[in-house]
């Protein structure tokens, strides 16, 4: 190290060498390094902590069976490890959610950013935030309790856990994020761009859709991408309310098996240690992150190709 | 329908007849003028009476009185805060936008006045484009921004050509000919203005409002928009807000002077001072307080 003096050298001139502040800016640096580095150990390390067992489990069943076939029972005898029917009951449950916050979220989003009057936006703003802070537990107890008889009350005969009961309430949780990361998003588009529209003569619903909703498009499919990947991941509501009879079908009235519900429900139980069923709960939780990680590139992608950049 | 646009060098089509609806009741009075006609004796666009503005309760503009003539340059000067943006915002309804913001007094738009119920301000808007401070293009491509307003009016017949017709009269297209499908953010800050200028011009307007619209750009590129907006008084009524005299005196047939008149209770608020030619606001004003500004003794 040198440049210890750290104004000037001895011809009165200022020295370009590192000073003390310079320093202190390393270290800095180096503690948000340091930072960084530990959340990709723990995400190594949890990689690594699905595989290792994952790959126990593909030696003794082949992939072909576990992505192959449609018939699951693990804990049966003989046992099934088609992977197929957790795989169906994920997407019927995620479809029903996304149907639900998706577009209710966005709604509710150009409403709070475009429509509505500061009294009101600060009204409900803080509404749609408790609704995001109601325990899971309690959701999936009020889908269970409340909404399937209210749908067989309604002539729609449901069986008792079903996969449409449990998406809705899912799409229910998620709304809130949606609408509060879209309407962030909207919320940052410069203020000139809606007066430039509004300029030429275009309503308000116009500029919503065509100078708002684009300029804001990477922040609005961001919130869209977390929605989806909190509805595959969603477990409590599942367990509760779309049940864990593992069957391929996209009936909405119909129980499903959830991968998550799986894990949860398997998991929780008498599973020994190293046993195959301990090691299928792997294979199922890598499955689910491969599922995830795929959605999580493919909308990166997106956002690259349809982003508007403004300034 | 409209007359095509001429291009800038076809600058000697001086009448345009426009078959224009009604805003709502009444009906606006066709346009034909003789390029000698005196500005003042040319049809009145806008007839402000009692023009005031309140922000939250709050006065920023009171009384002005203006007449502003037909296929003229009308530029506002005035200090900076004496409520020349709020003037002309007022024109095209844009105040509208602003919450708590209140327009108060009549203006009268080719006899029809703006501020009554029945008149949708979105039809207002466009009749009379705005142009801003900062070049404000949409983050799409050169294409689509000029597209954009014939497109949320319905006009989608012949879009390419109206799209080179816009261009050509912002003497844009050579720059951009090539590049049509390029991001409008990619271009230089002067093309970008006078790209946000053609697309205010694709809507076929009546009047053009600009709010300081150079203040953002060098001297080439300023120098090129004043030669385009003096070109466009052919076939538009345009208004332009300035802090730049020589640029009012260089454009302008007609400039109004707005100041501040400091309260008892120190609270501020515009007021139009005077309005009159160009060349007698910057030689021989009627009025101290504009001789005082022009002549930089303001203090
Ligand atoms: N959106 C607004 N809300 C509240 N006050 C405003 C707003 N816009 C302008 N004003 C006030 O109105 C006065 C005139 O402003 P402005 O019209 O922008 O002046 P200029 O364009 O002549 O510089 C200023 O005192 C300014 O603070
Ligand atoms: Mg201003």
């Amino acid at each position: 190290m040198q440049a210890t003096h750290p104004s000037s050298a001895p011809g009165g001139r200022p020295r370009l060498a590192a000073t003390s502040r310079r320093l202190g800016e390393r270290a800095i640096i180096g503690t948000l390094a340091l930072a960084a580095g530990i959340s990709v150990l723990v995400t190594v390390g949890i990689v690594i902590a699905l595989l290792v067992p994952s790959i126990e489990f593909f030696a003794e069943i082949s992939p072909a069976e576990f992505f192959g076939t449609a018939t699951w029972a693990p804990l049966f005898e003989p046992p099934a490890f088609g992977v197929i029917p957790l795989i169906v009951g994920t997407l019927s449950t995620t479809l029903w959610a996304c149907l639900i916050c998706l577009p209710l979220g966005l709604g509710t989003a150009i409403y709070l950013s475009e429509y509505a009057r500061p009294r009101v936006r600060q009204t409900v703003k803080p509404i749609l935030e408790v609704l995001a802070g109601i325990p899971t537990v309690v959701l999936g107890y009020f889908a269970l309790t409340v909404l399937t008889p209210t749908l067989r009350t309604l002539g729609w005969e449901v069986e008792i856990f079903n996969a449409f009961s449990a998406g809705v309430i899912i799409g229910v949780l998620l709304l809130p994020t949606v609408a509060s990361l879209s309407e962030d998003a909207m919320t940052a588009v410069p203020r000139s761009l809606r007066e430039g529209s509004f300029g030429l003569g275009a309503n308000r619903f116009q500029v919503s859709t065509r100078v708002v909703v684009p300029a804001a498009i990477s922040g609005i499919i961001a919130s869209f991408v977390l929605a989806v990947s909190r509805a595959i991941g969603e477990t409590t509501i599942v367990l509760l309310a779309a049940g864990q009879l593992a069957r391929t079908s996209f009936w909405p009235g119909d129980s499903v098996m959830t991968m998550t519900a799986f894990i949860a429900g398997t998991g929780s139980g008498d599973v020994p240690t190293g046993s195959i069923e301990y090691k299928t709960i792997f294979a199922v939780g890598l499955t689910l992150f491969v599922i995830t990680l795929i959605l999580n590139i493919i909308s990166i992608r997106l956002v690259r190709r349809f982003r508007e950049v403004y300034e | 329908m409209d007359p095509t646009p001429s291009t800038a060098a076809d600058s000697t089509a001086m009448e345009s007849s426009r078959d224009r609806t009604p805003l709502g009741a009444l009906g606006v009075a066709e346009r034909t003028q003789a390029d000698a006609t005196p500005v003042e004796e040319r049809d009145v666009v806008f007839d402000c009476q009692q023009v005031g503005v309140r922000y939250s309760g709050t006065r920023a503009l009171r009384d002005v009185d203006l007449k502003i003539h037909s296929n003229a340059v009308t530029a506002l000067i005035g200090p900076s805060g004496c409520g020349k943006s709020t003037f002309l915002r007022c024109l095209n309804r844009m105040n509208d936008l602003i919450p708590g913001a209140a327009v108060d007094g009549q203006i009268f738009y080719h006899g029809e006045e703006l501020y009554q119920p029945q008149v949708d301000a979105i039809e207002v808007r466009k009749r009379i484009g705005m142009v801003f401070q900062k070049p404000n293009p949409f983050p799409k491509s050169i294409y689509d921004n000029i597209a954009f307003g014939p497109r949320v009016l319905g006009m989608k017949k012949d879009l390419d050509e109206r799209i080179e017709q816009t261009l050509r009269r912002a003497a844009l297209w050579d720059e951009v000919k090539d590049r049509l499908k390029e991001g409008a953010l990619g271009l230089s800050g002067g093309q970008q203005q006078r790209l946000c200028i053609a697309r205010a011009l694709a809507v076929e307007p009546d009047v053009i409002l600009m709010d300081e619209p150079c203040s953002a750009l060098d001297p080439i590129s300023t120098s090129a928009i004043e030669d385009l907006m003096l070109s466009l008084t052919n076939d538009y009524t345009v208004v332009i807000v300035t802090h730049n005299m020589q640029q009012a005196a260089r454009v302008a047939d007609m400039t109004a002077f707005f100041s501040v008149d400091q309260g008892e209770t120190g609270t501020r608020c515009g007021v139009l001072i005077e309005v009159d030619r160009t060349e007698r606001i910057f030689t021989n004003p009627a009025h101290e307080r504009t001789e005082a500004y022009v002549t930089g003794r303001f203090g």
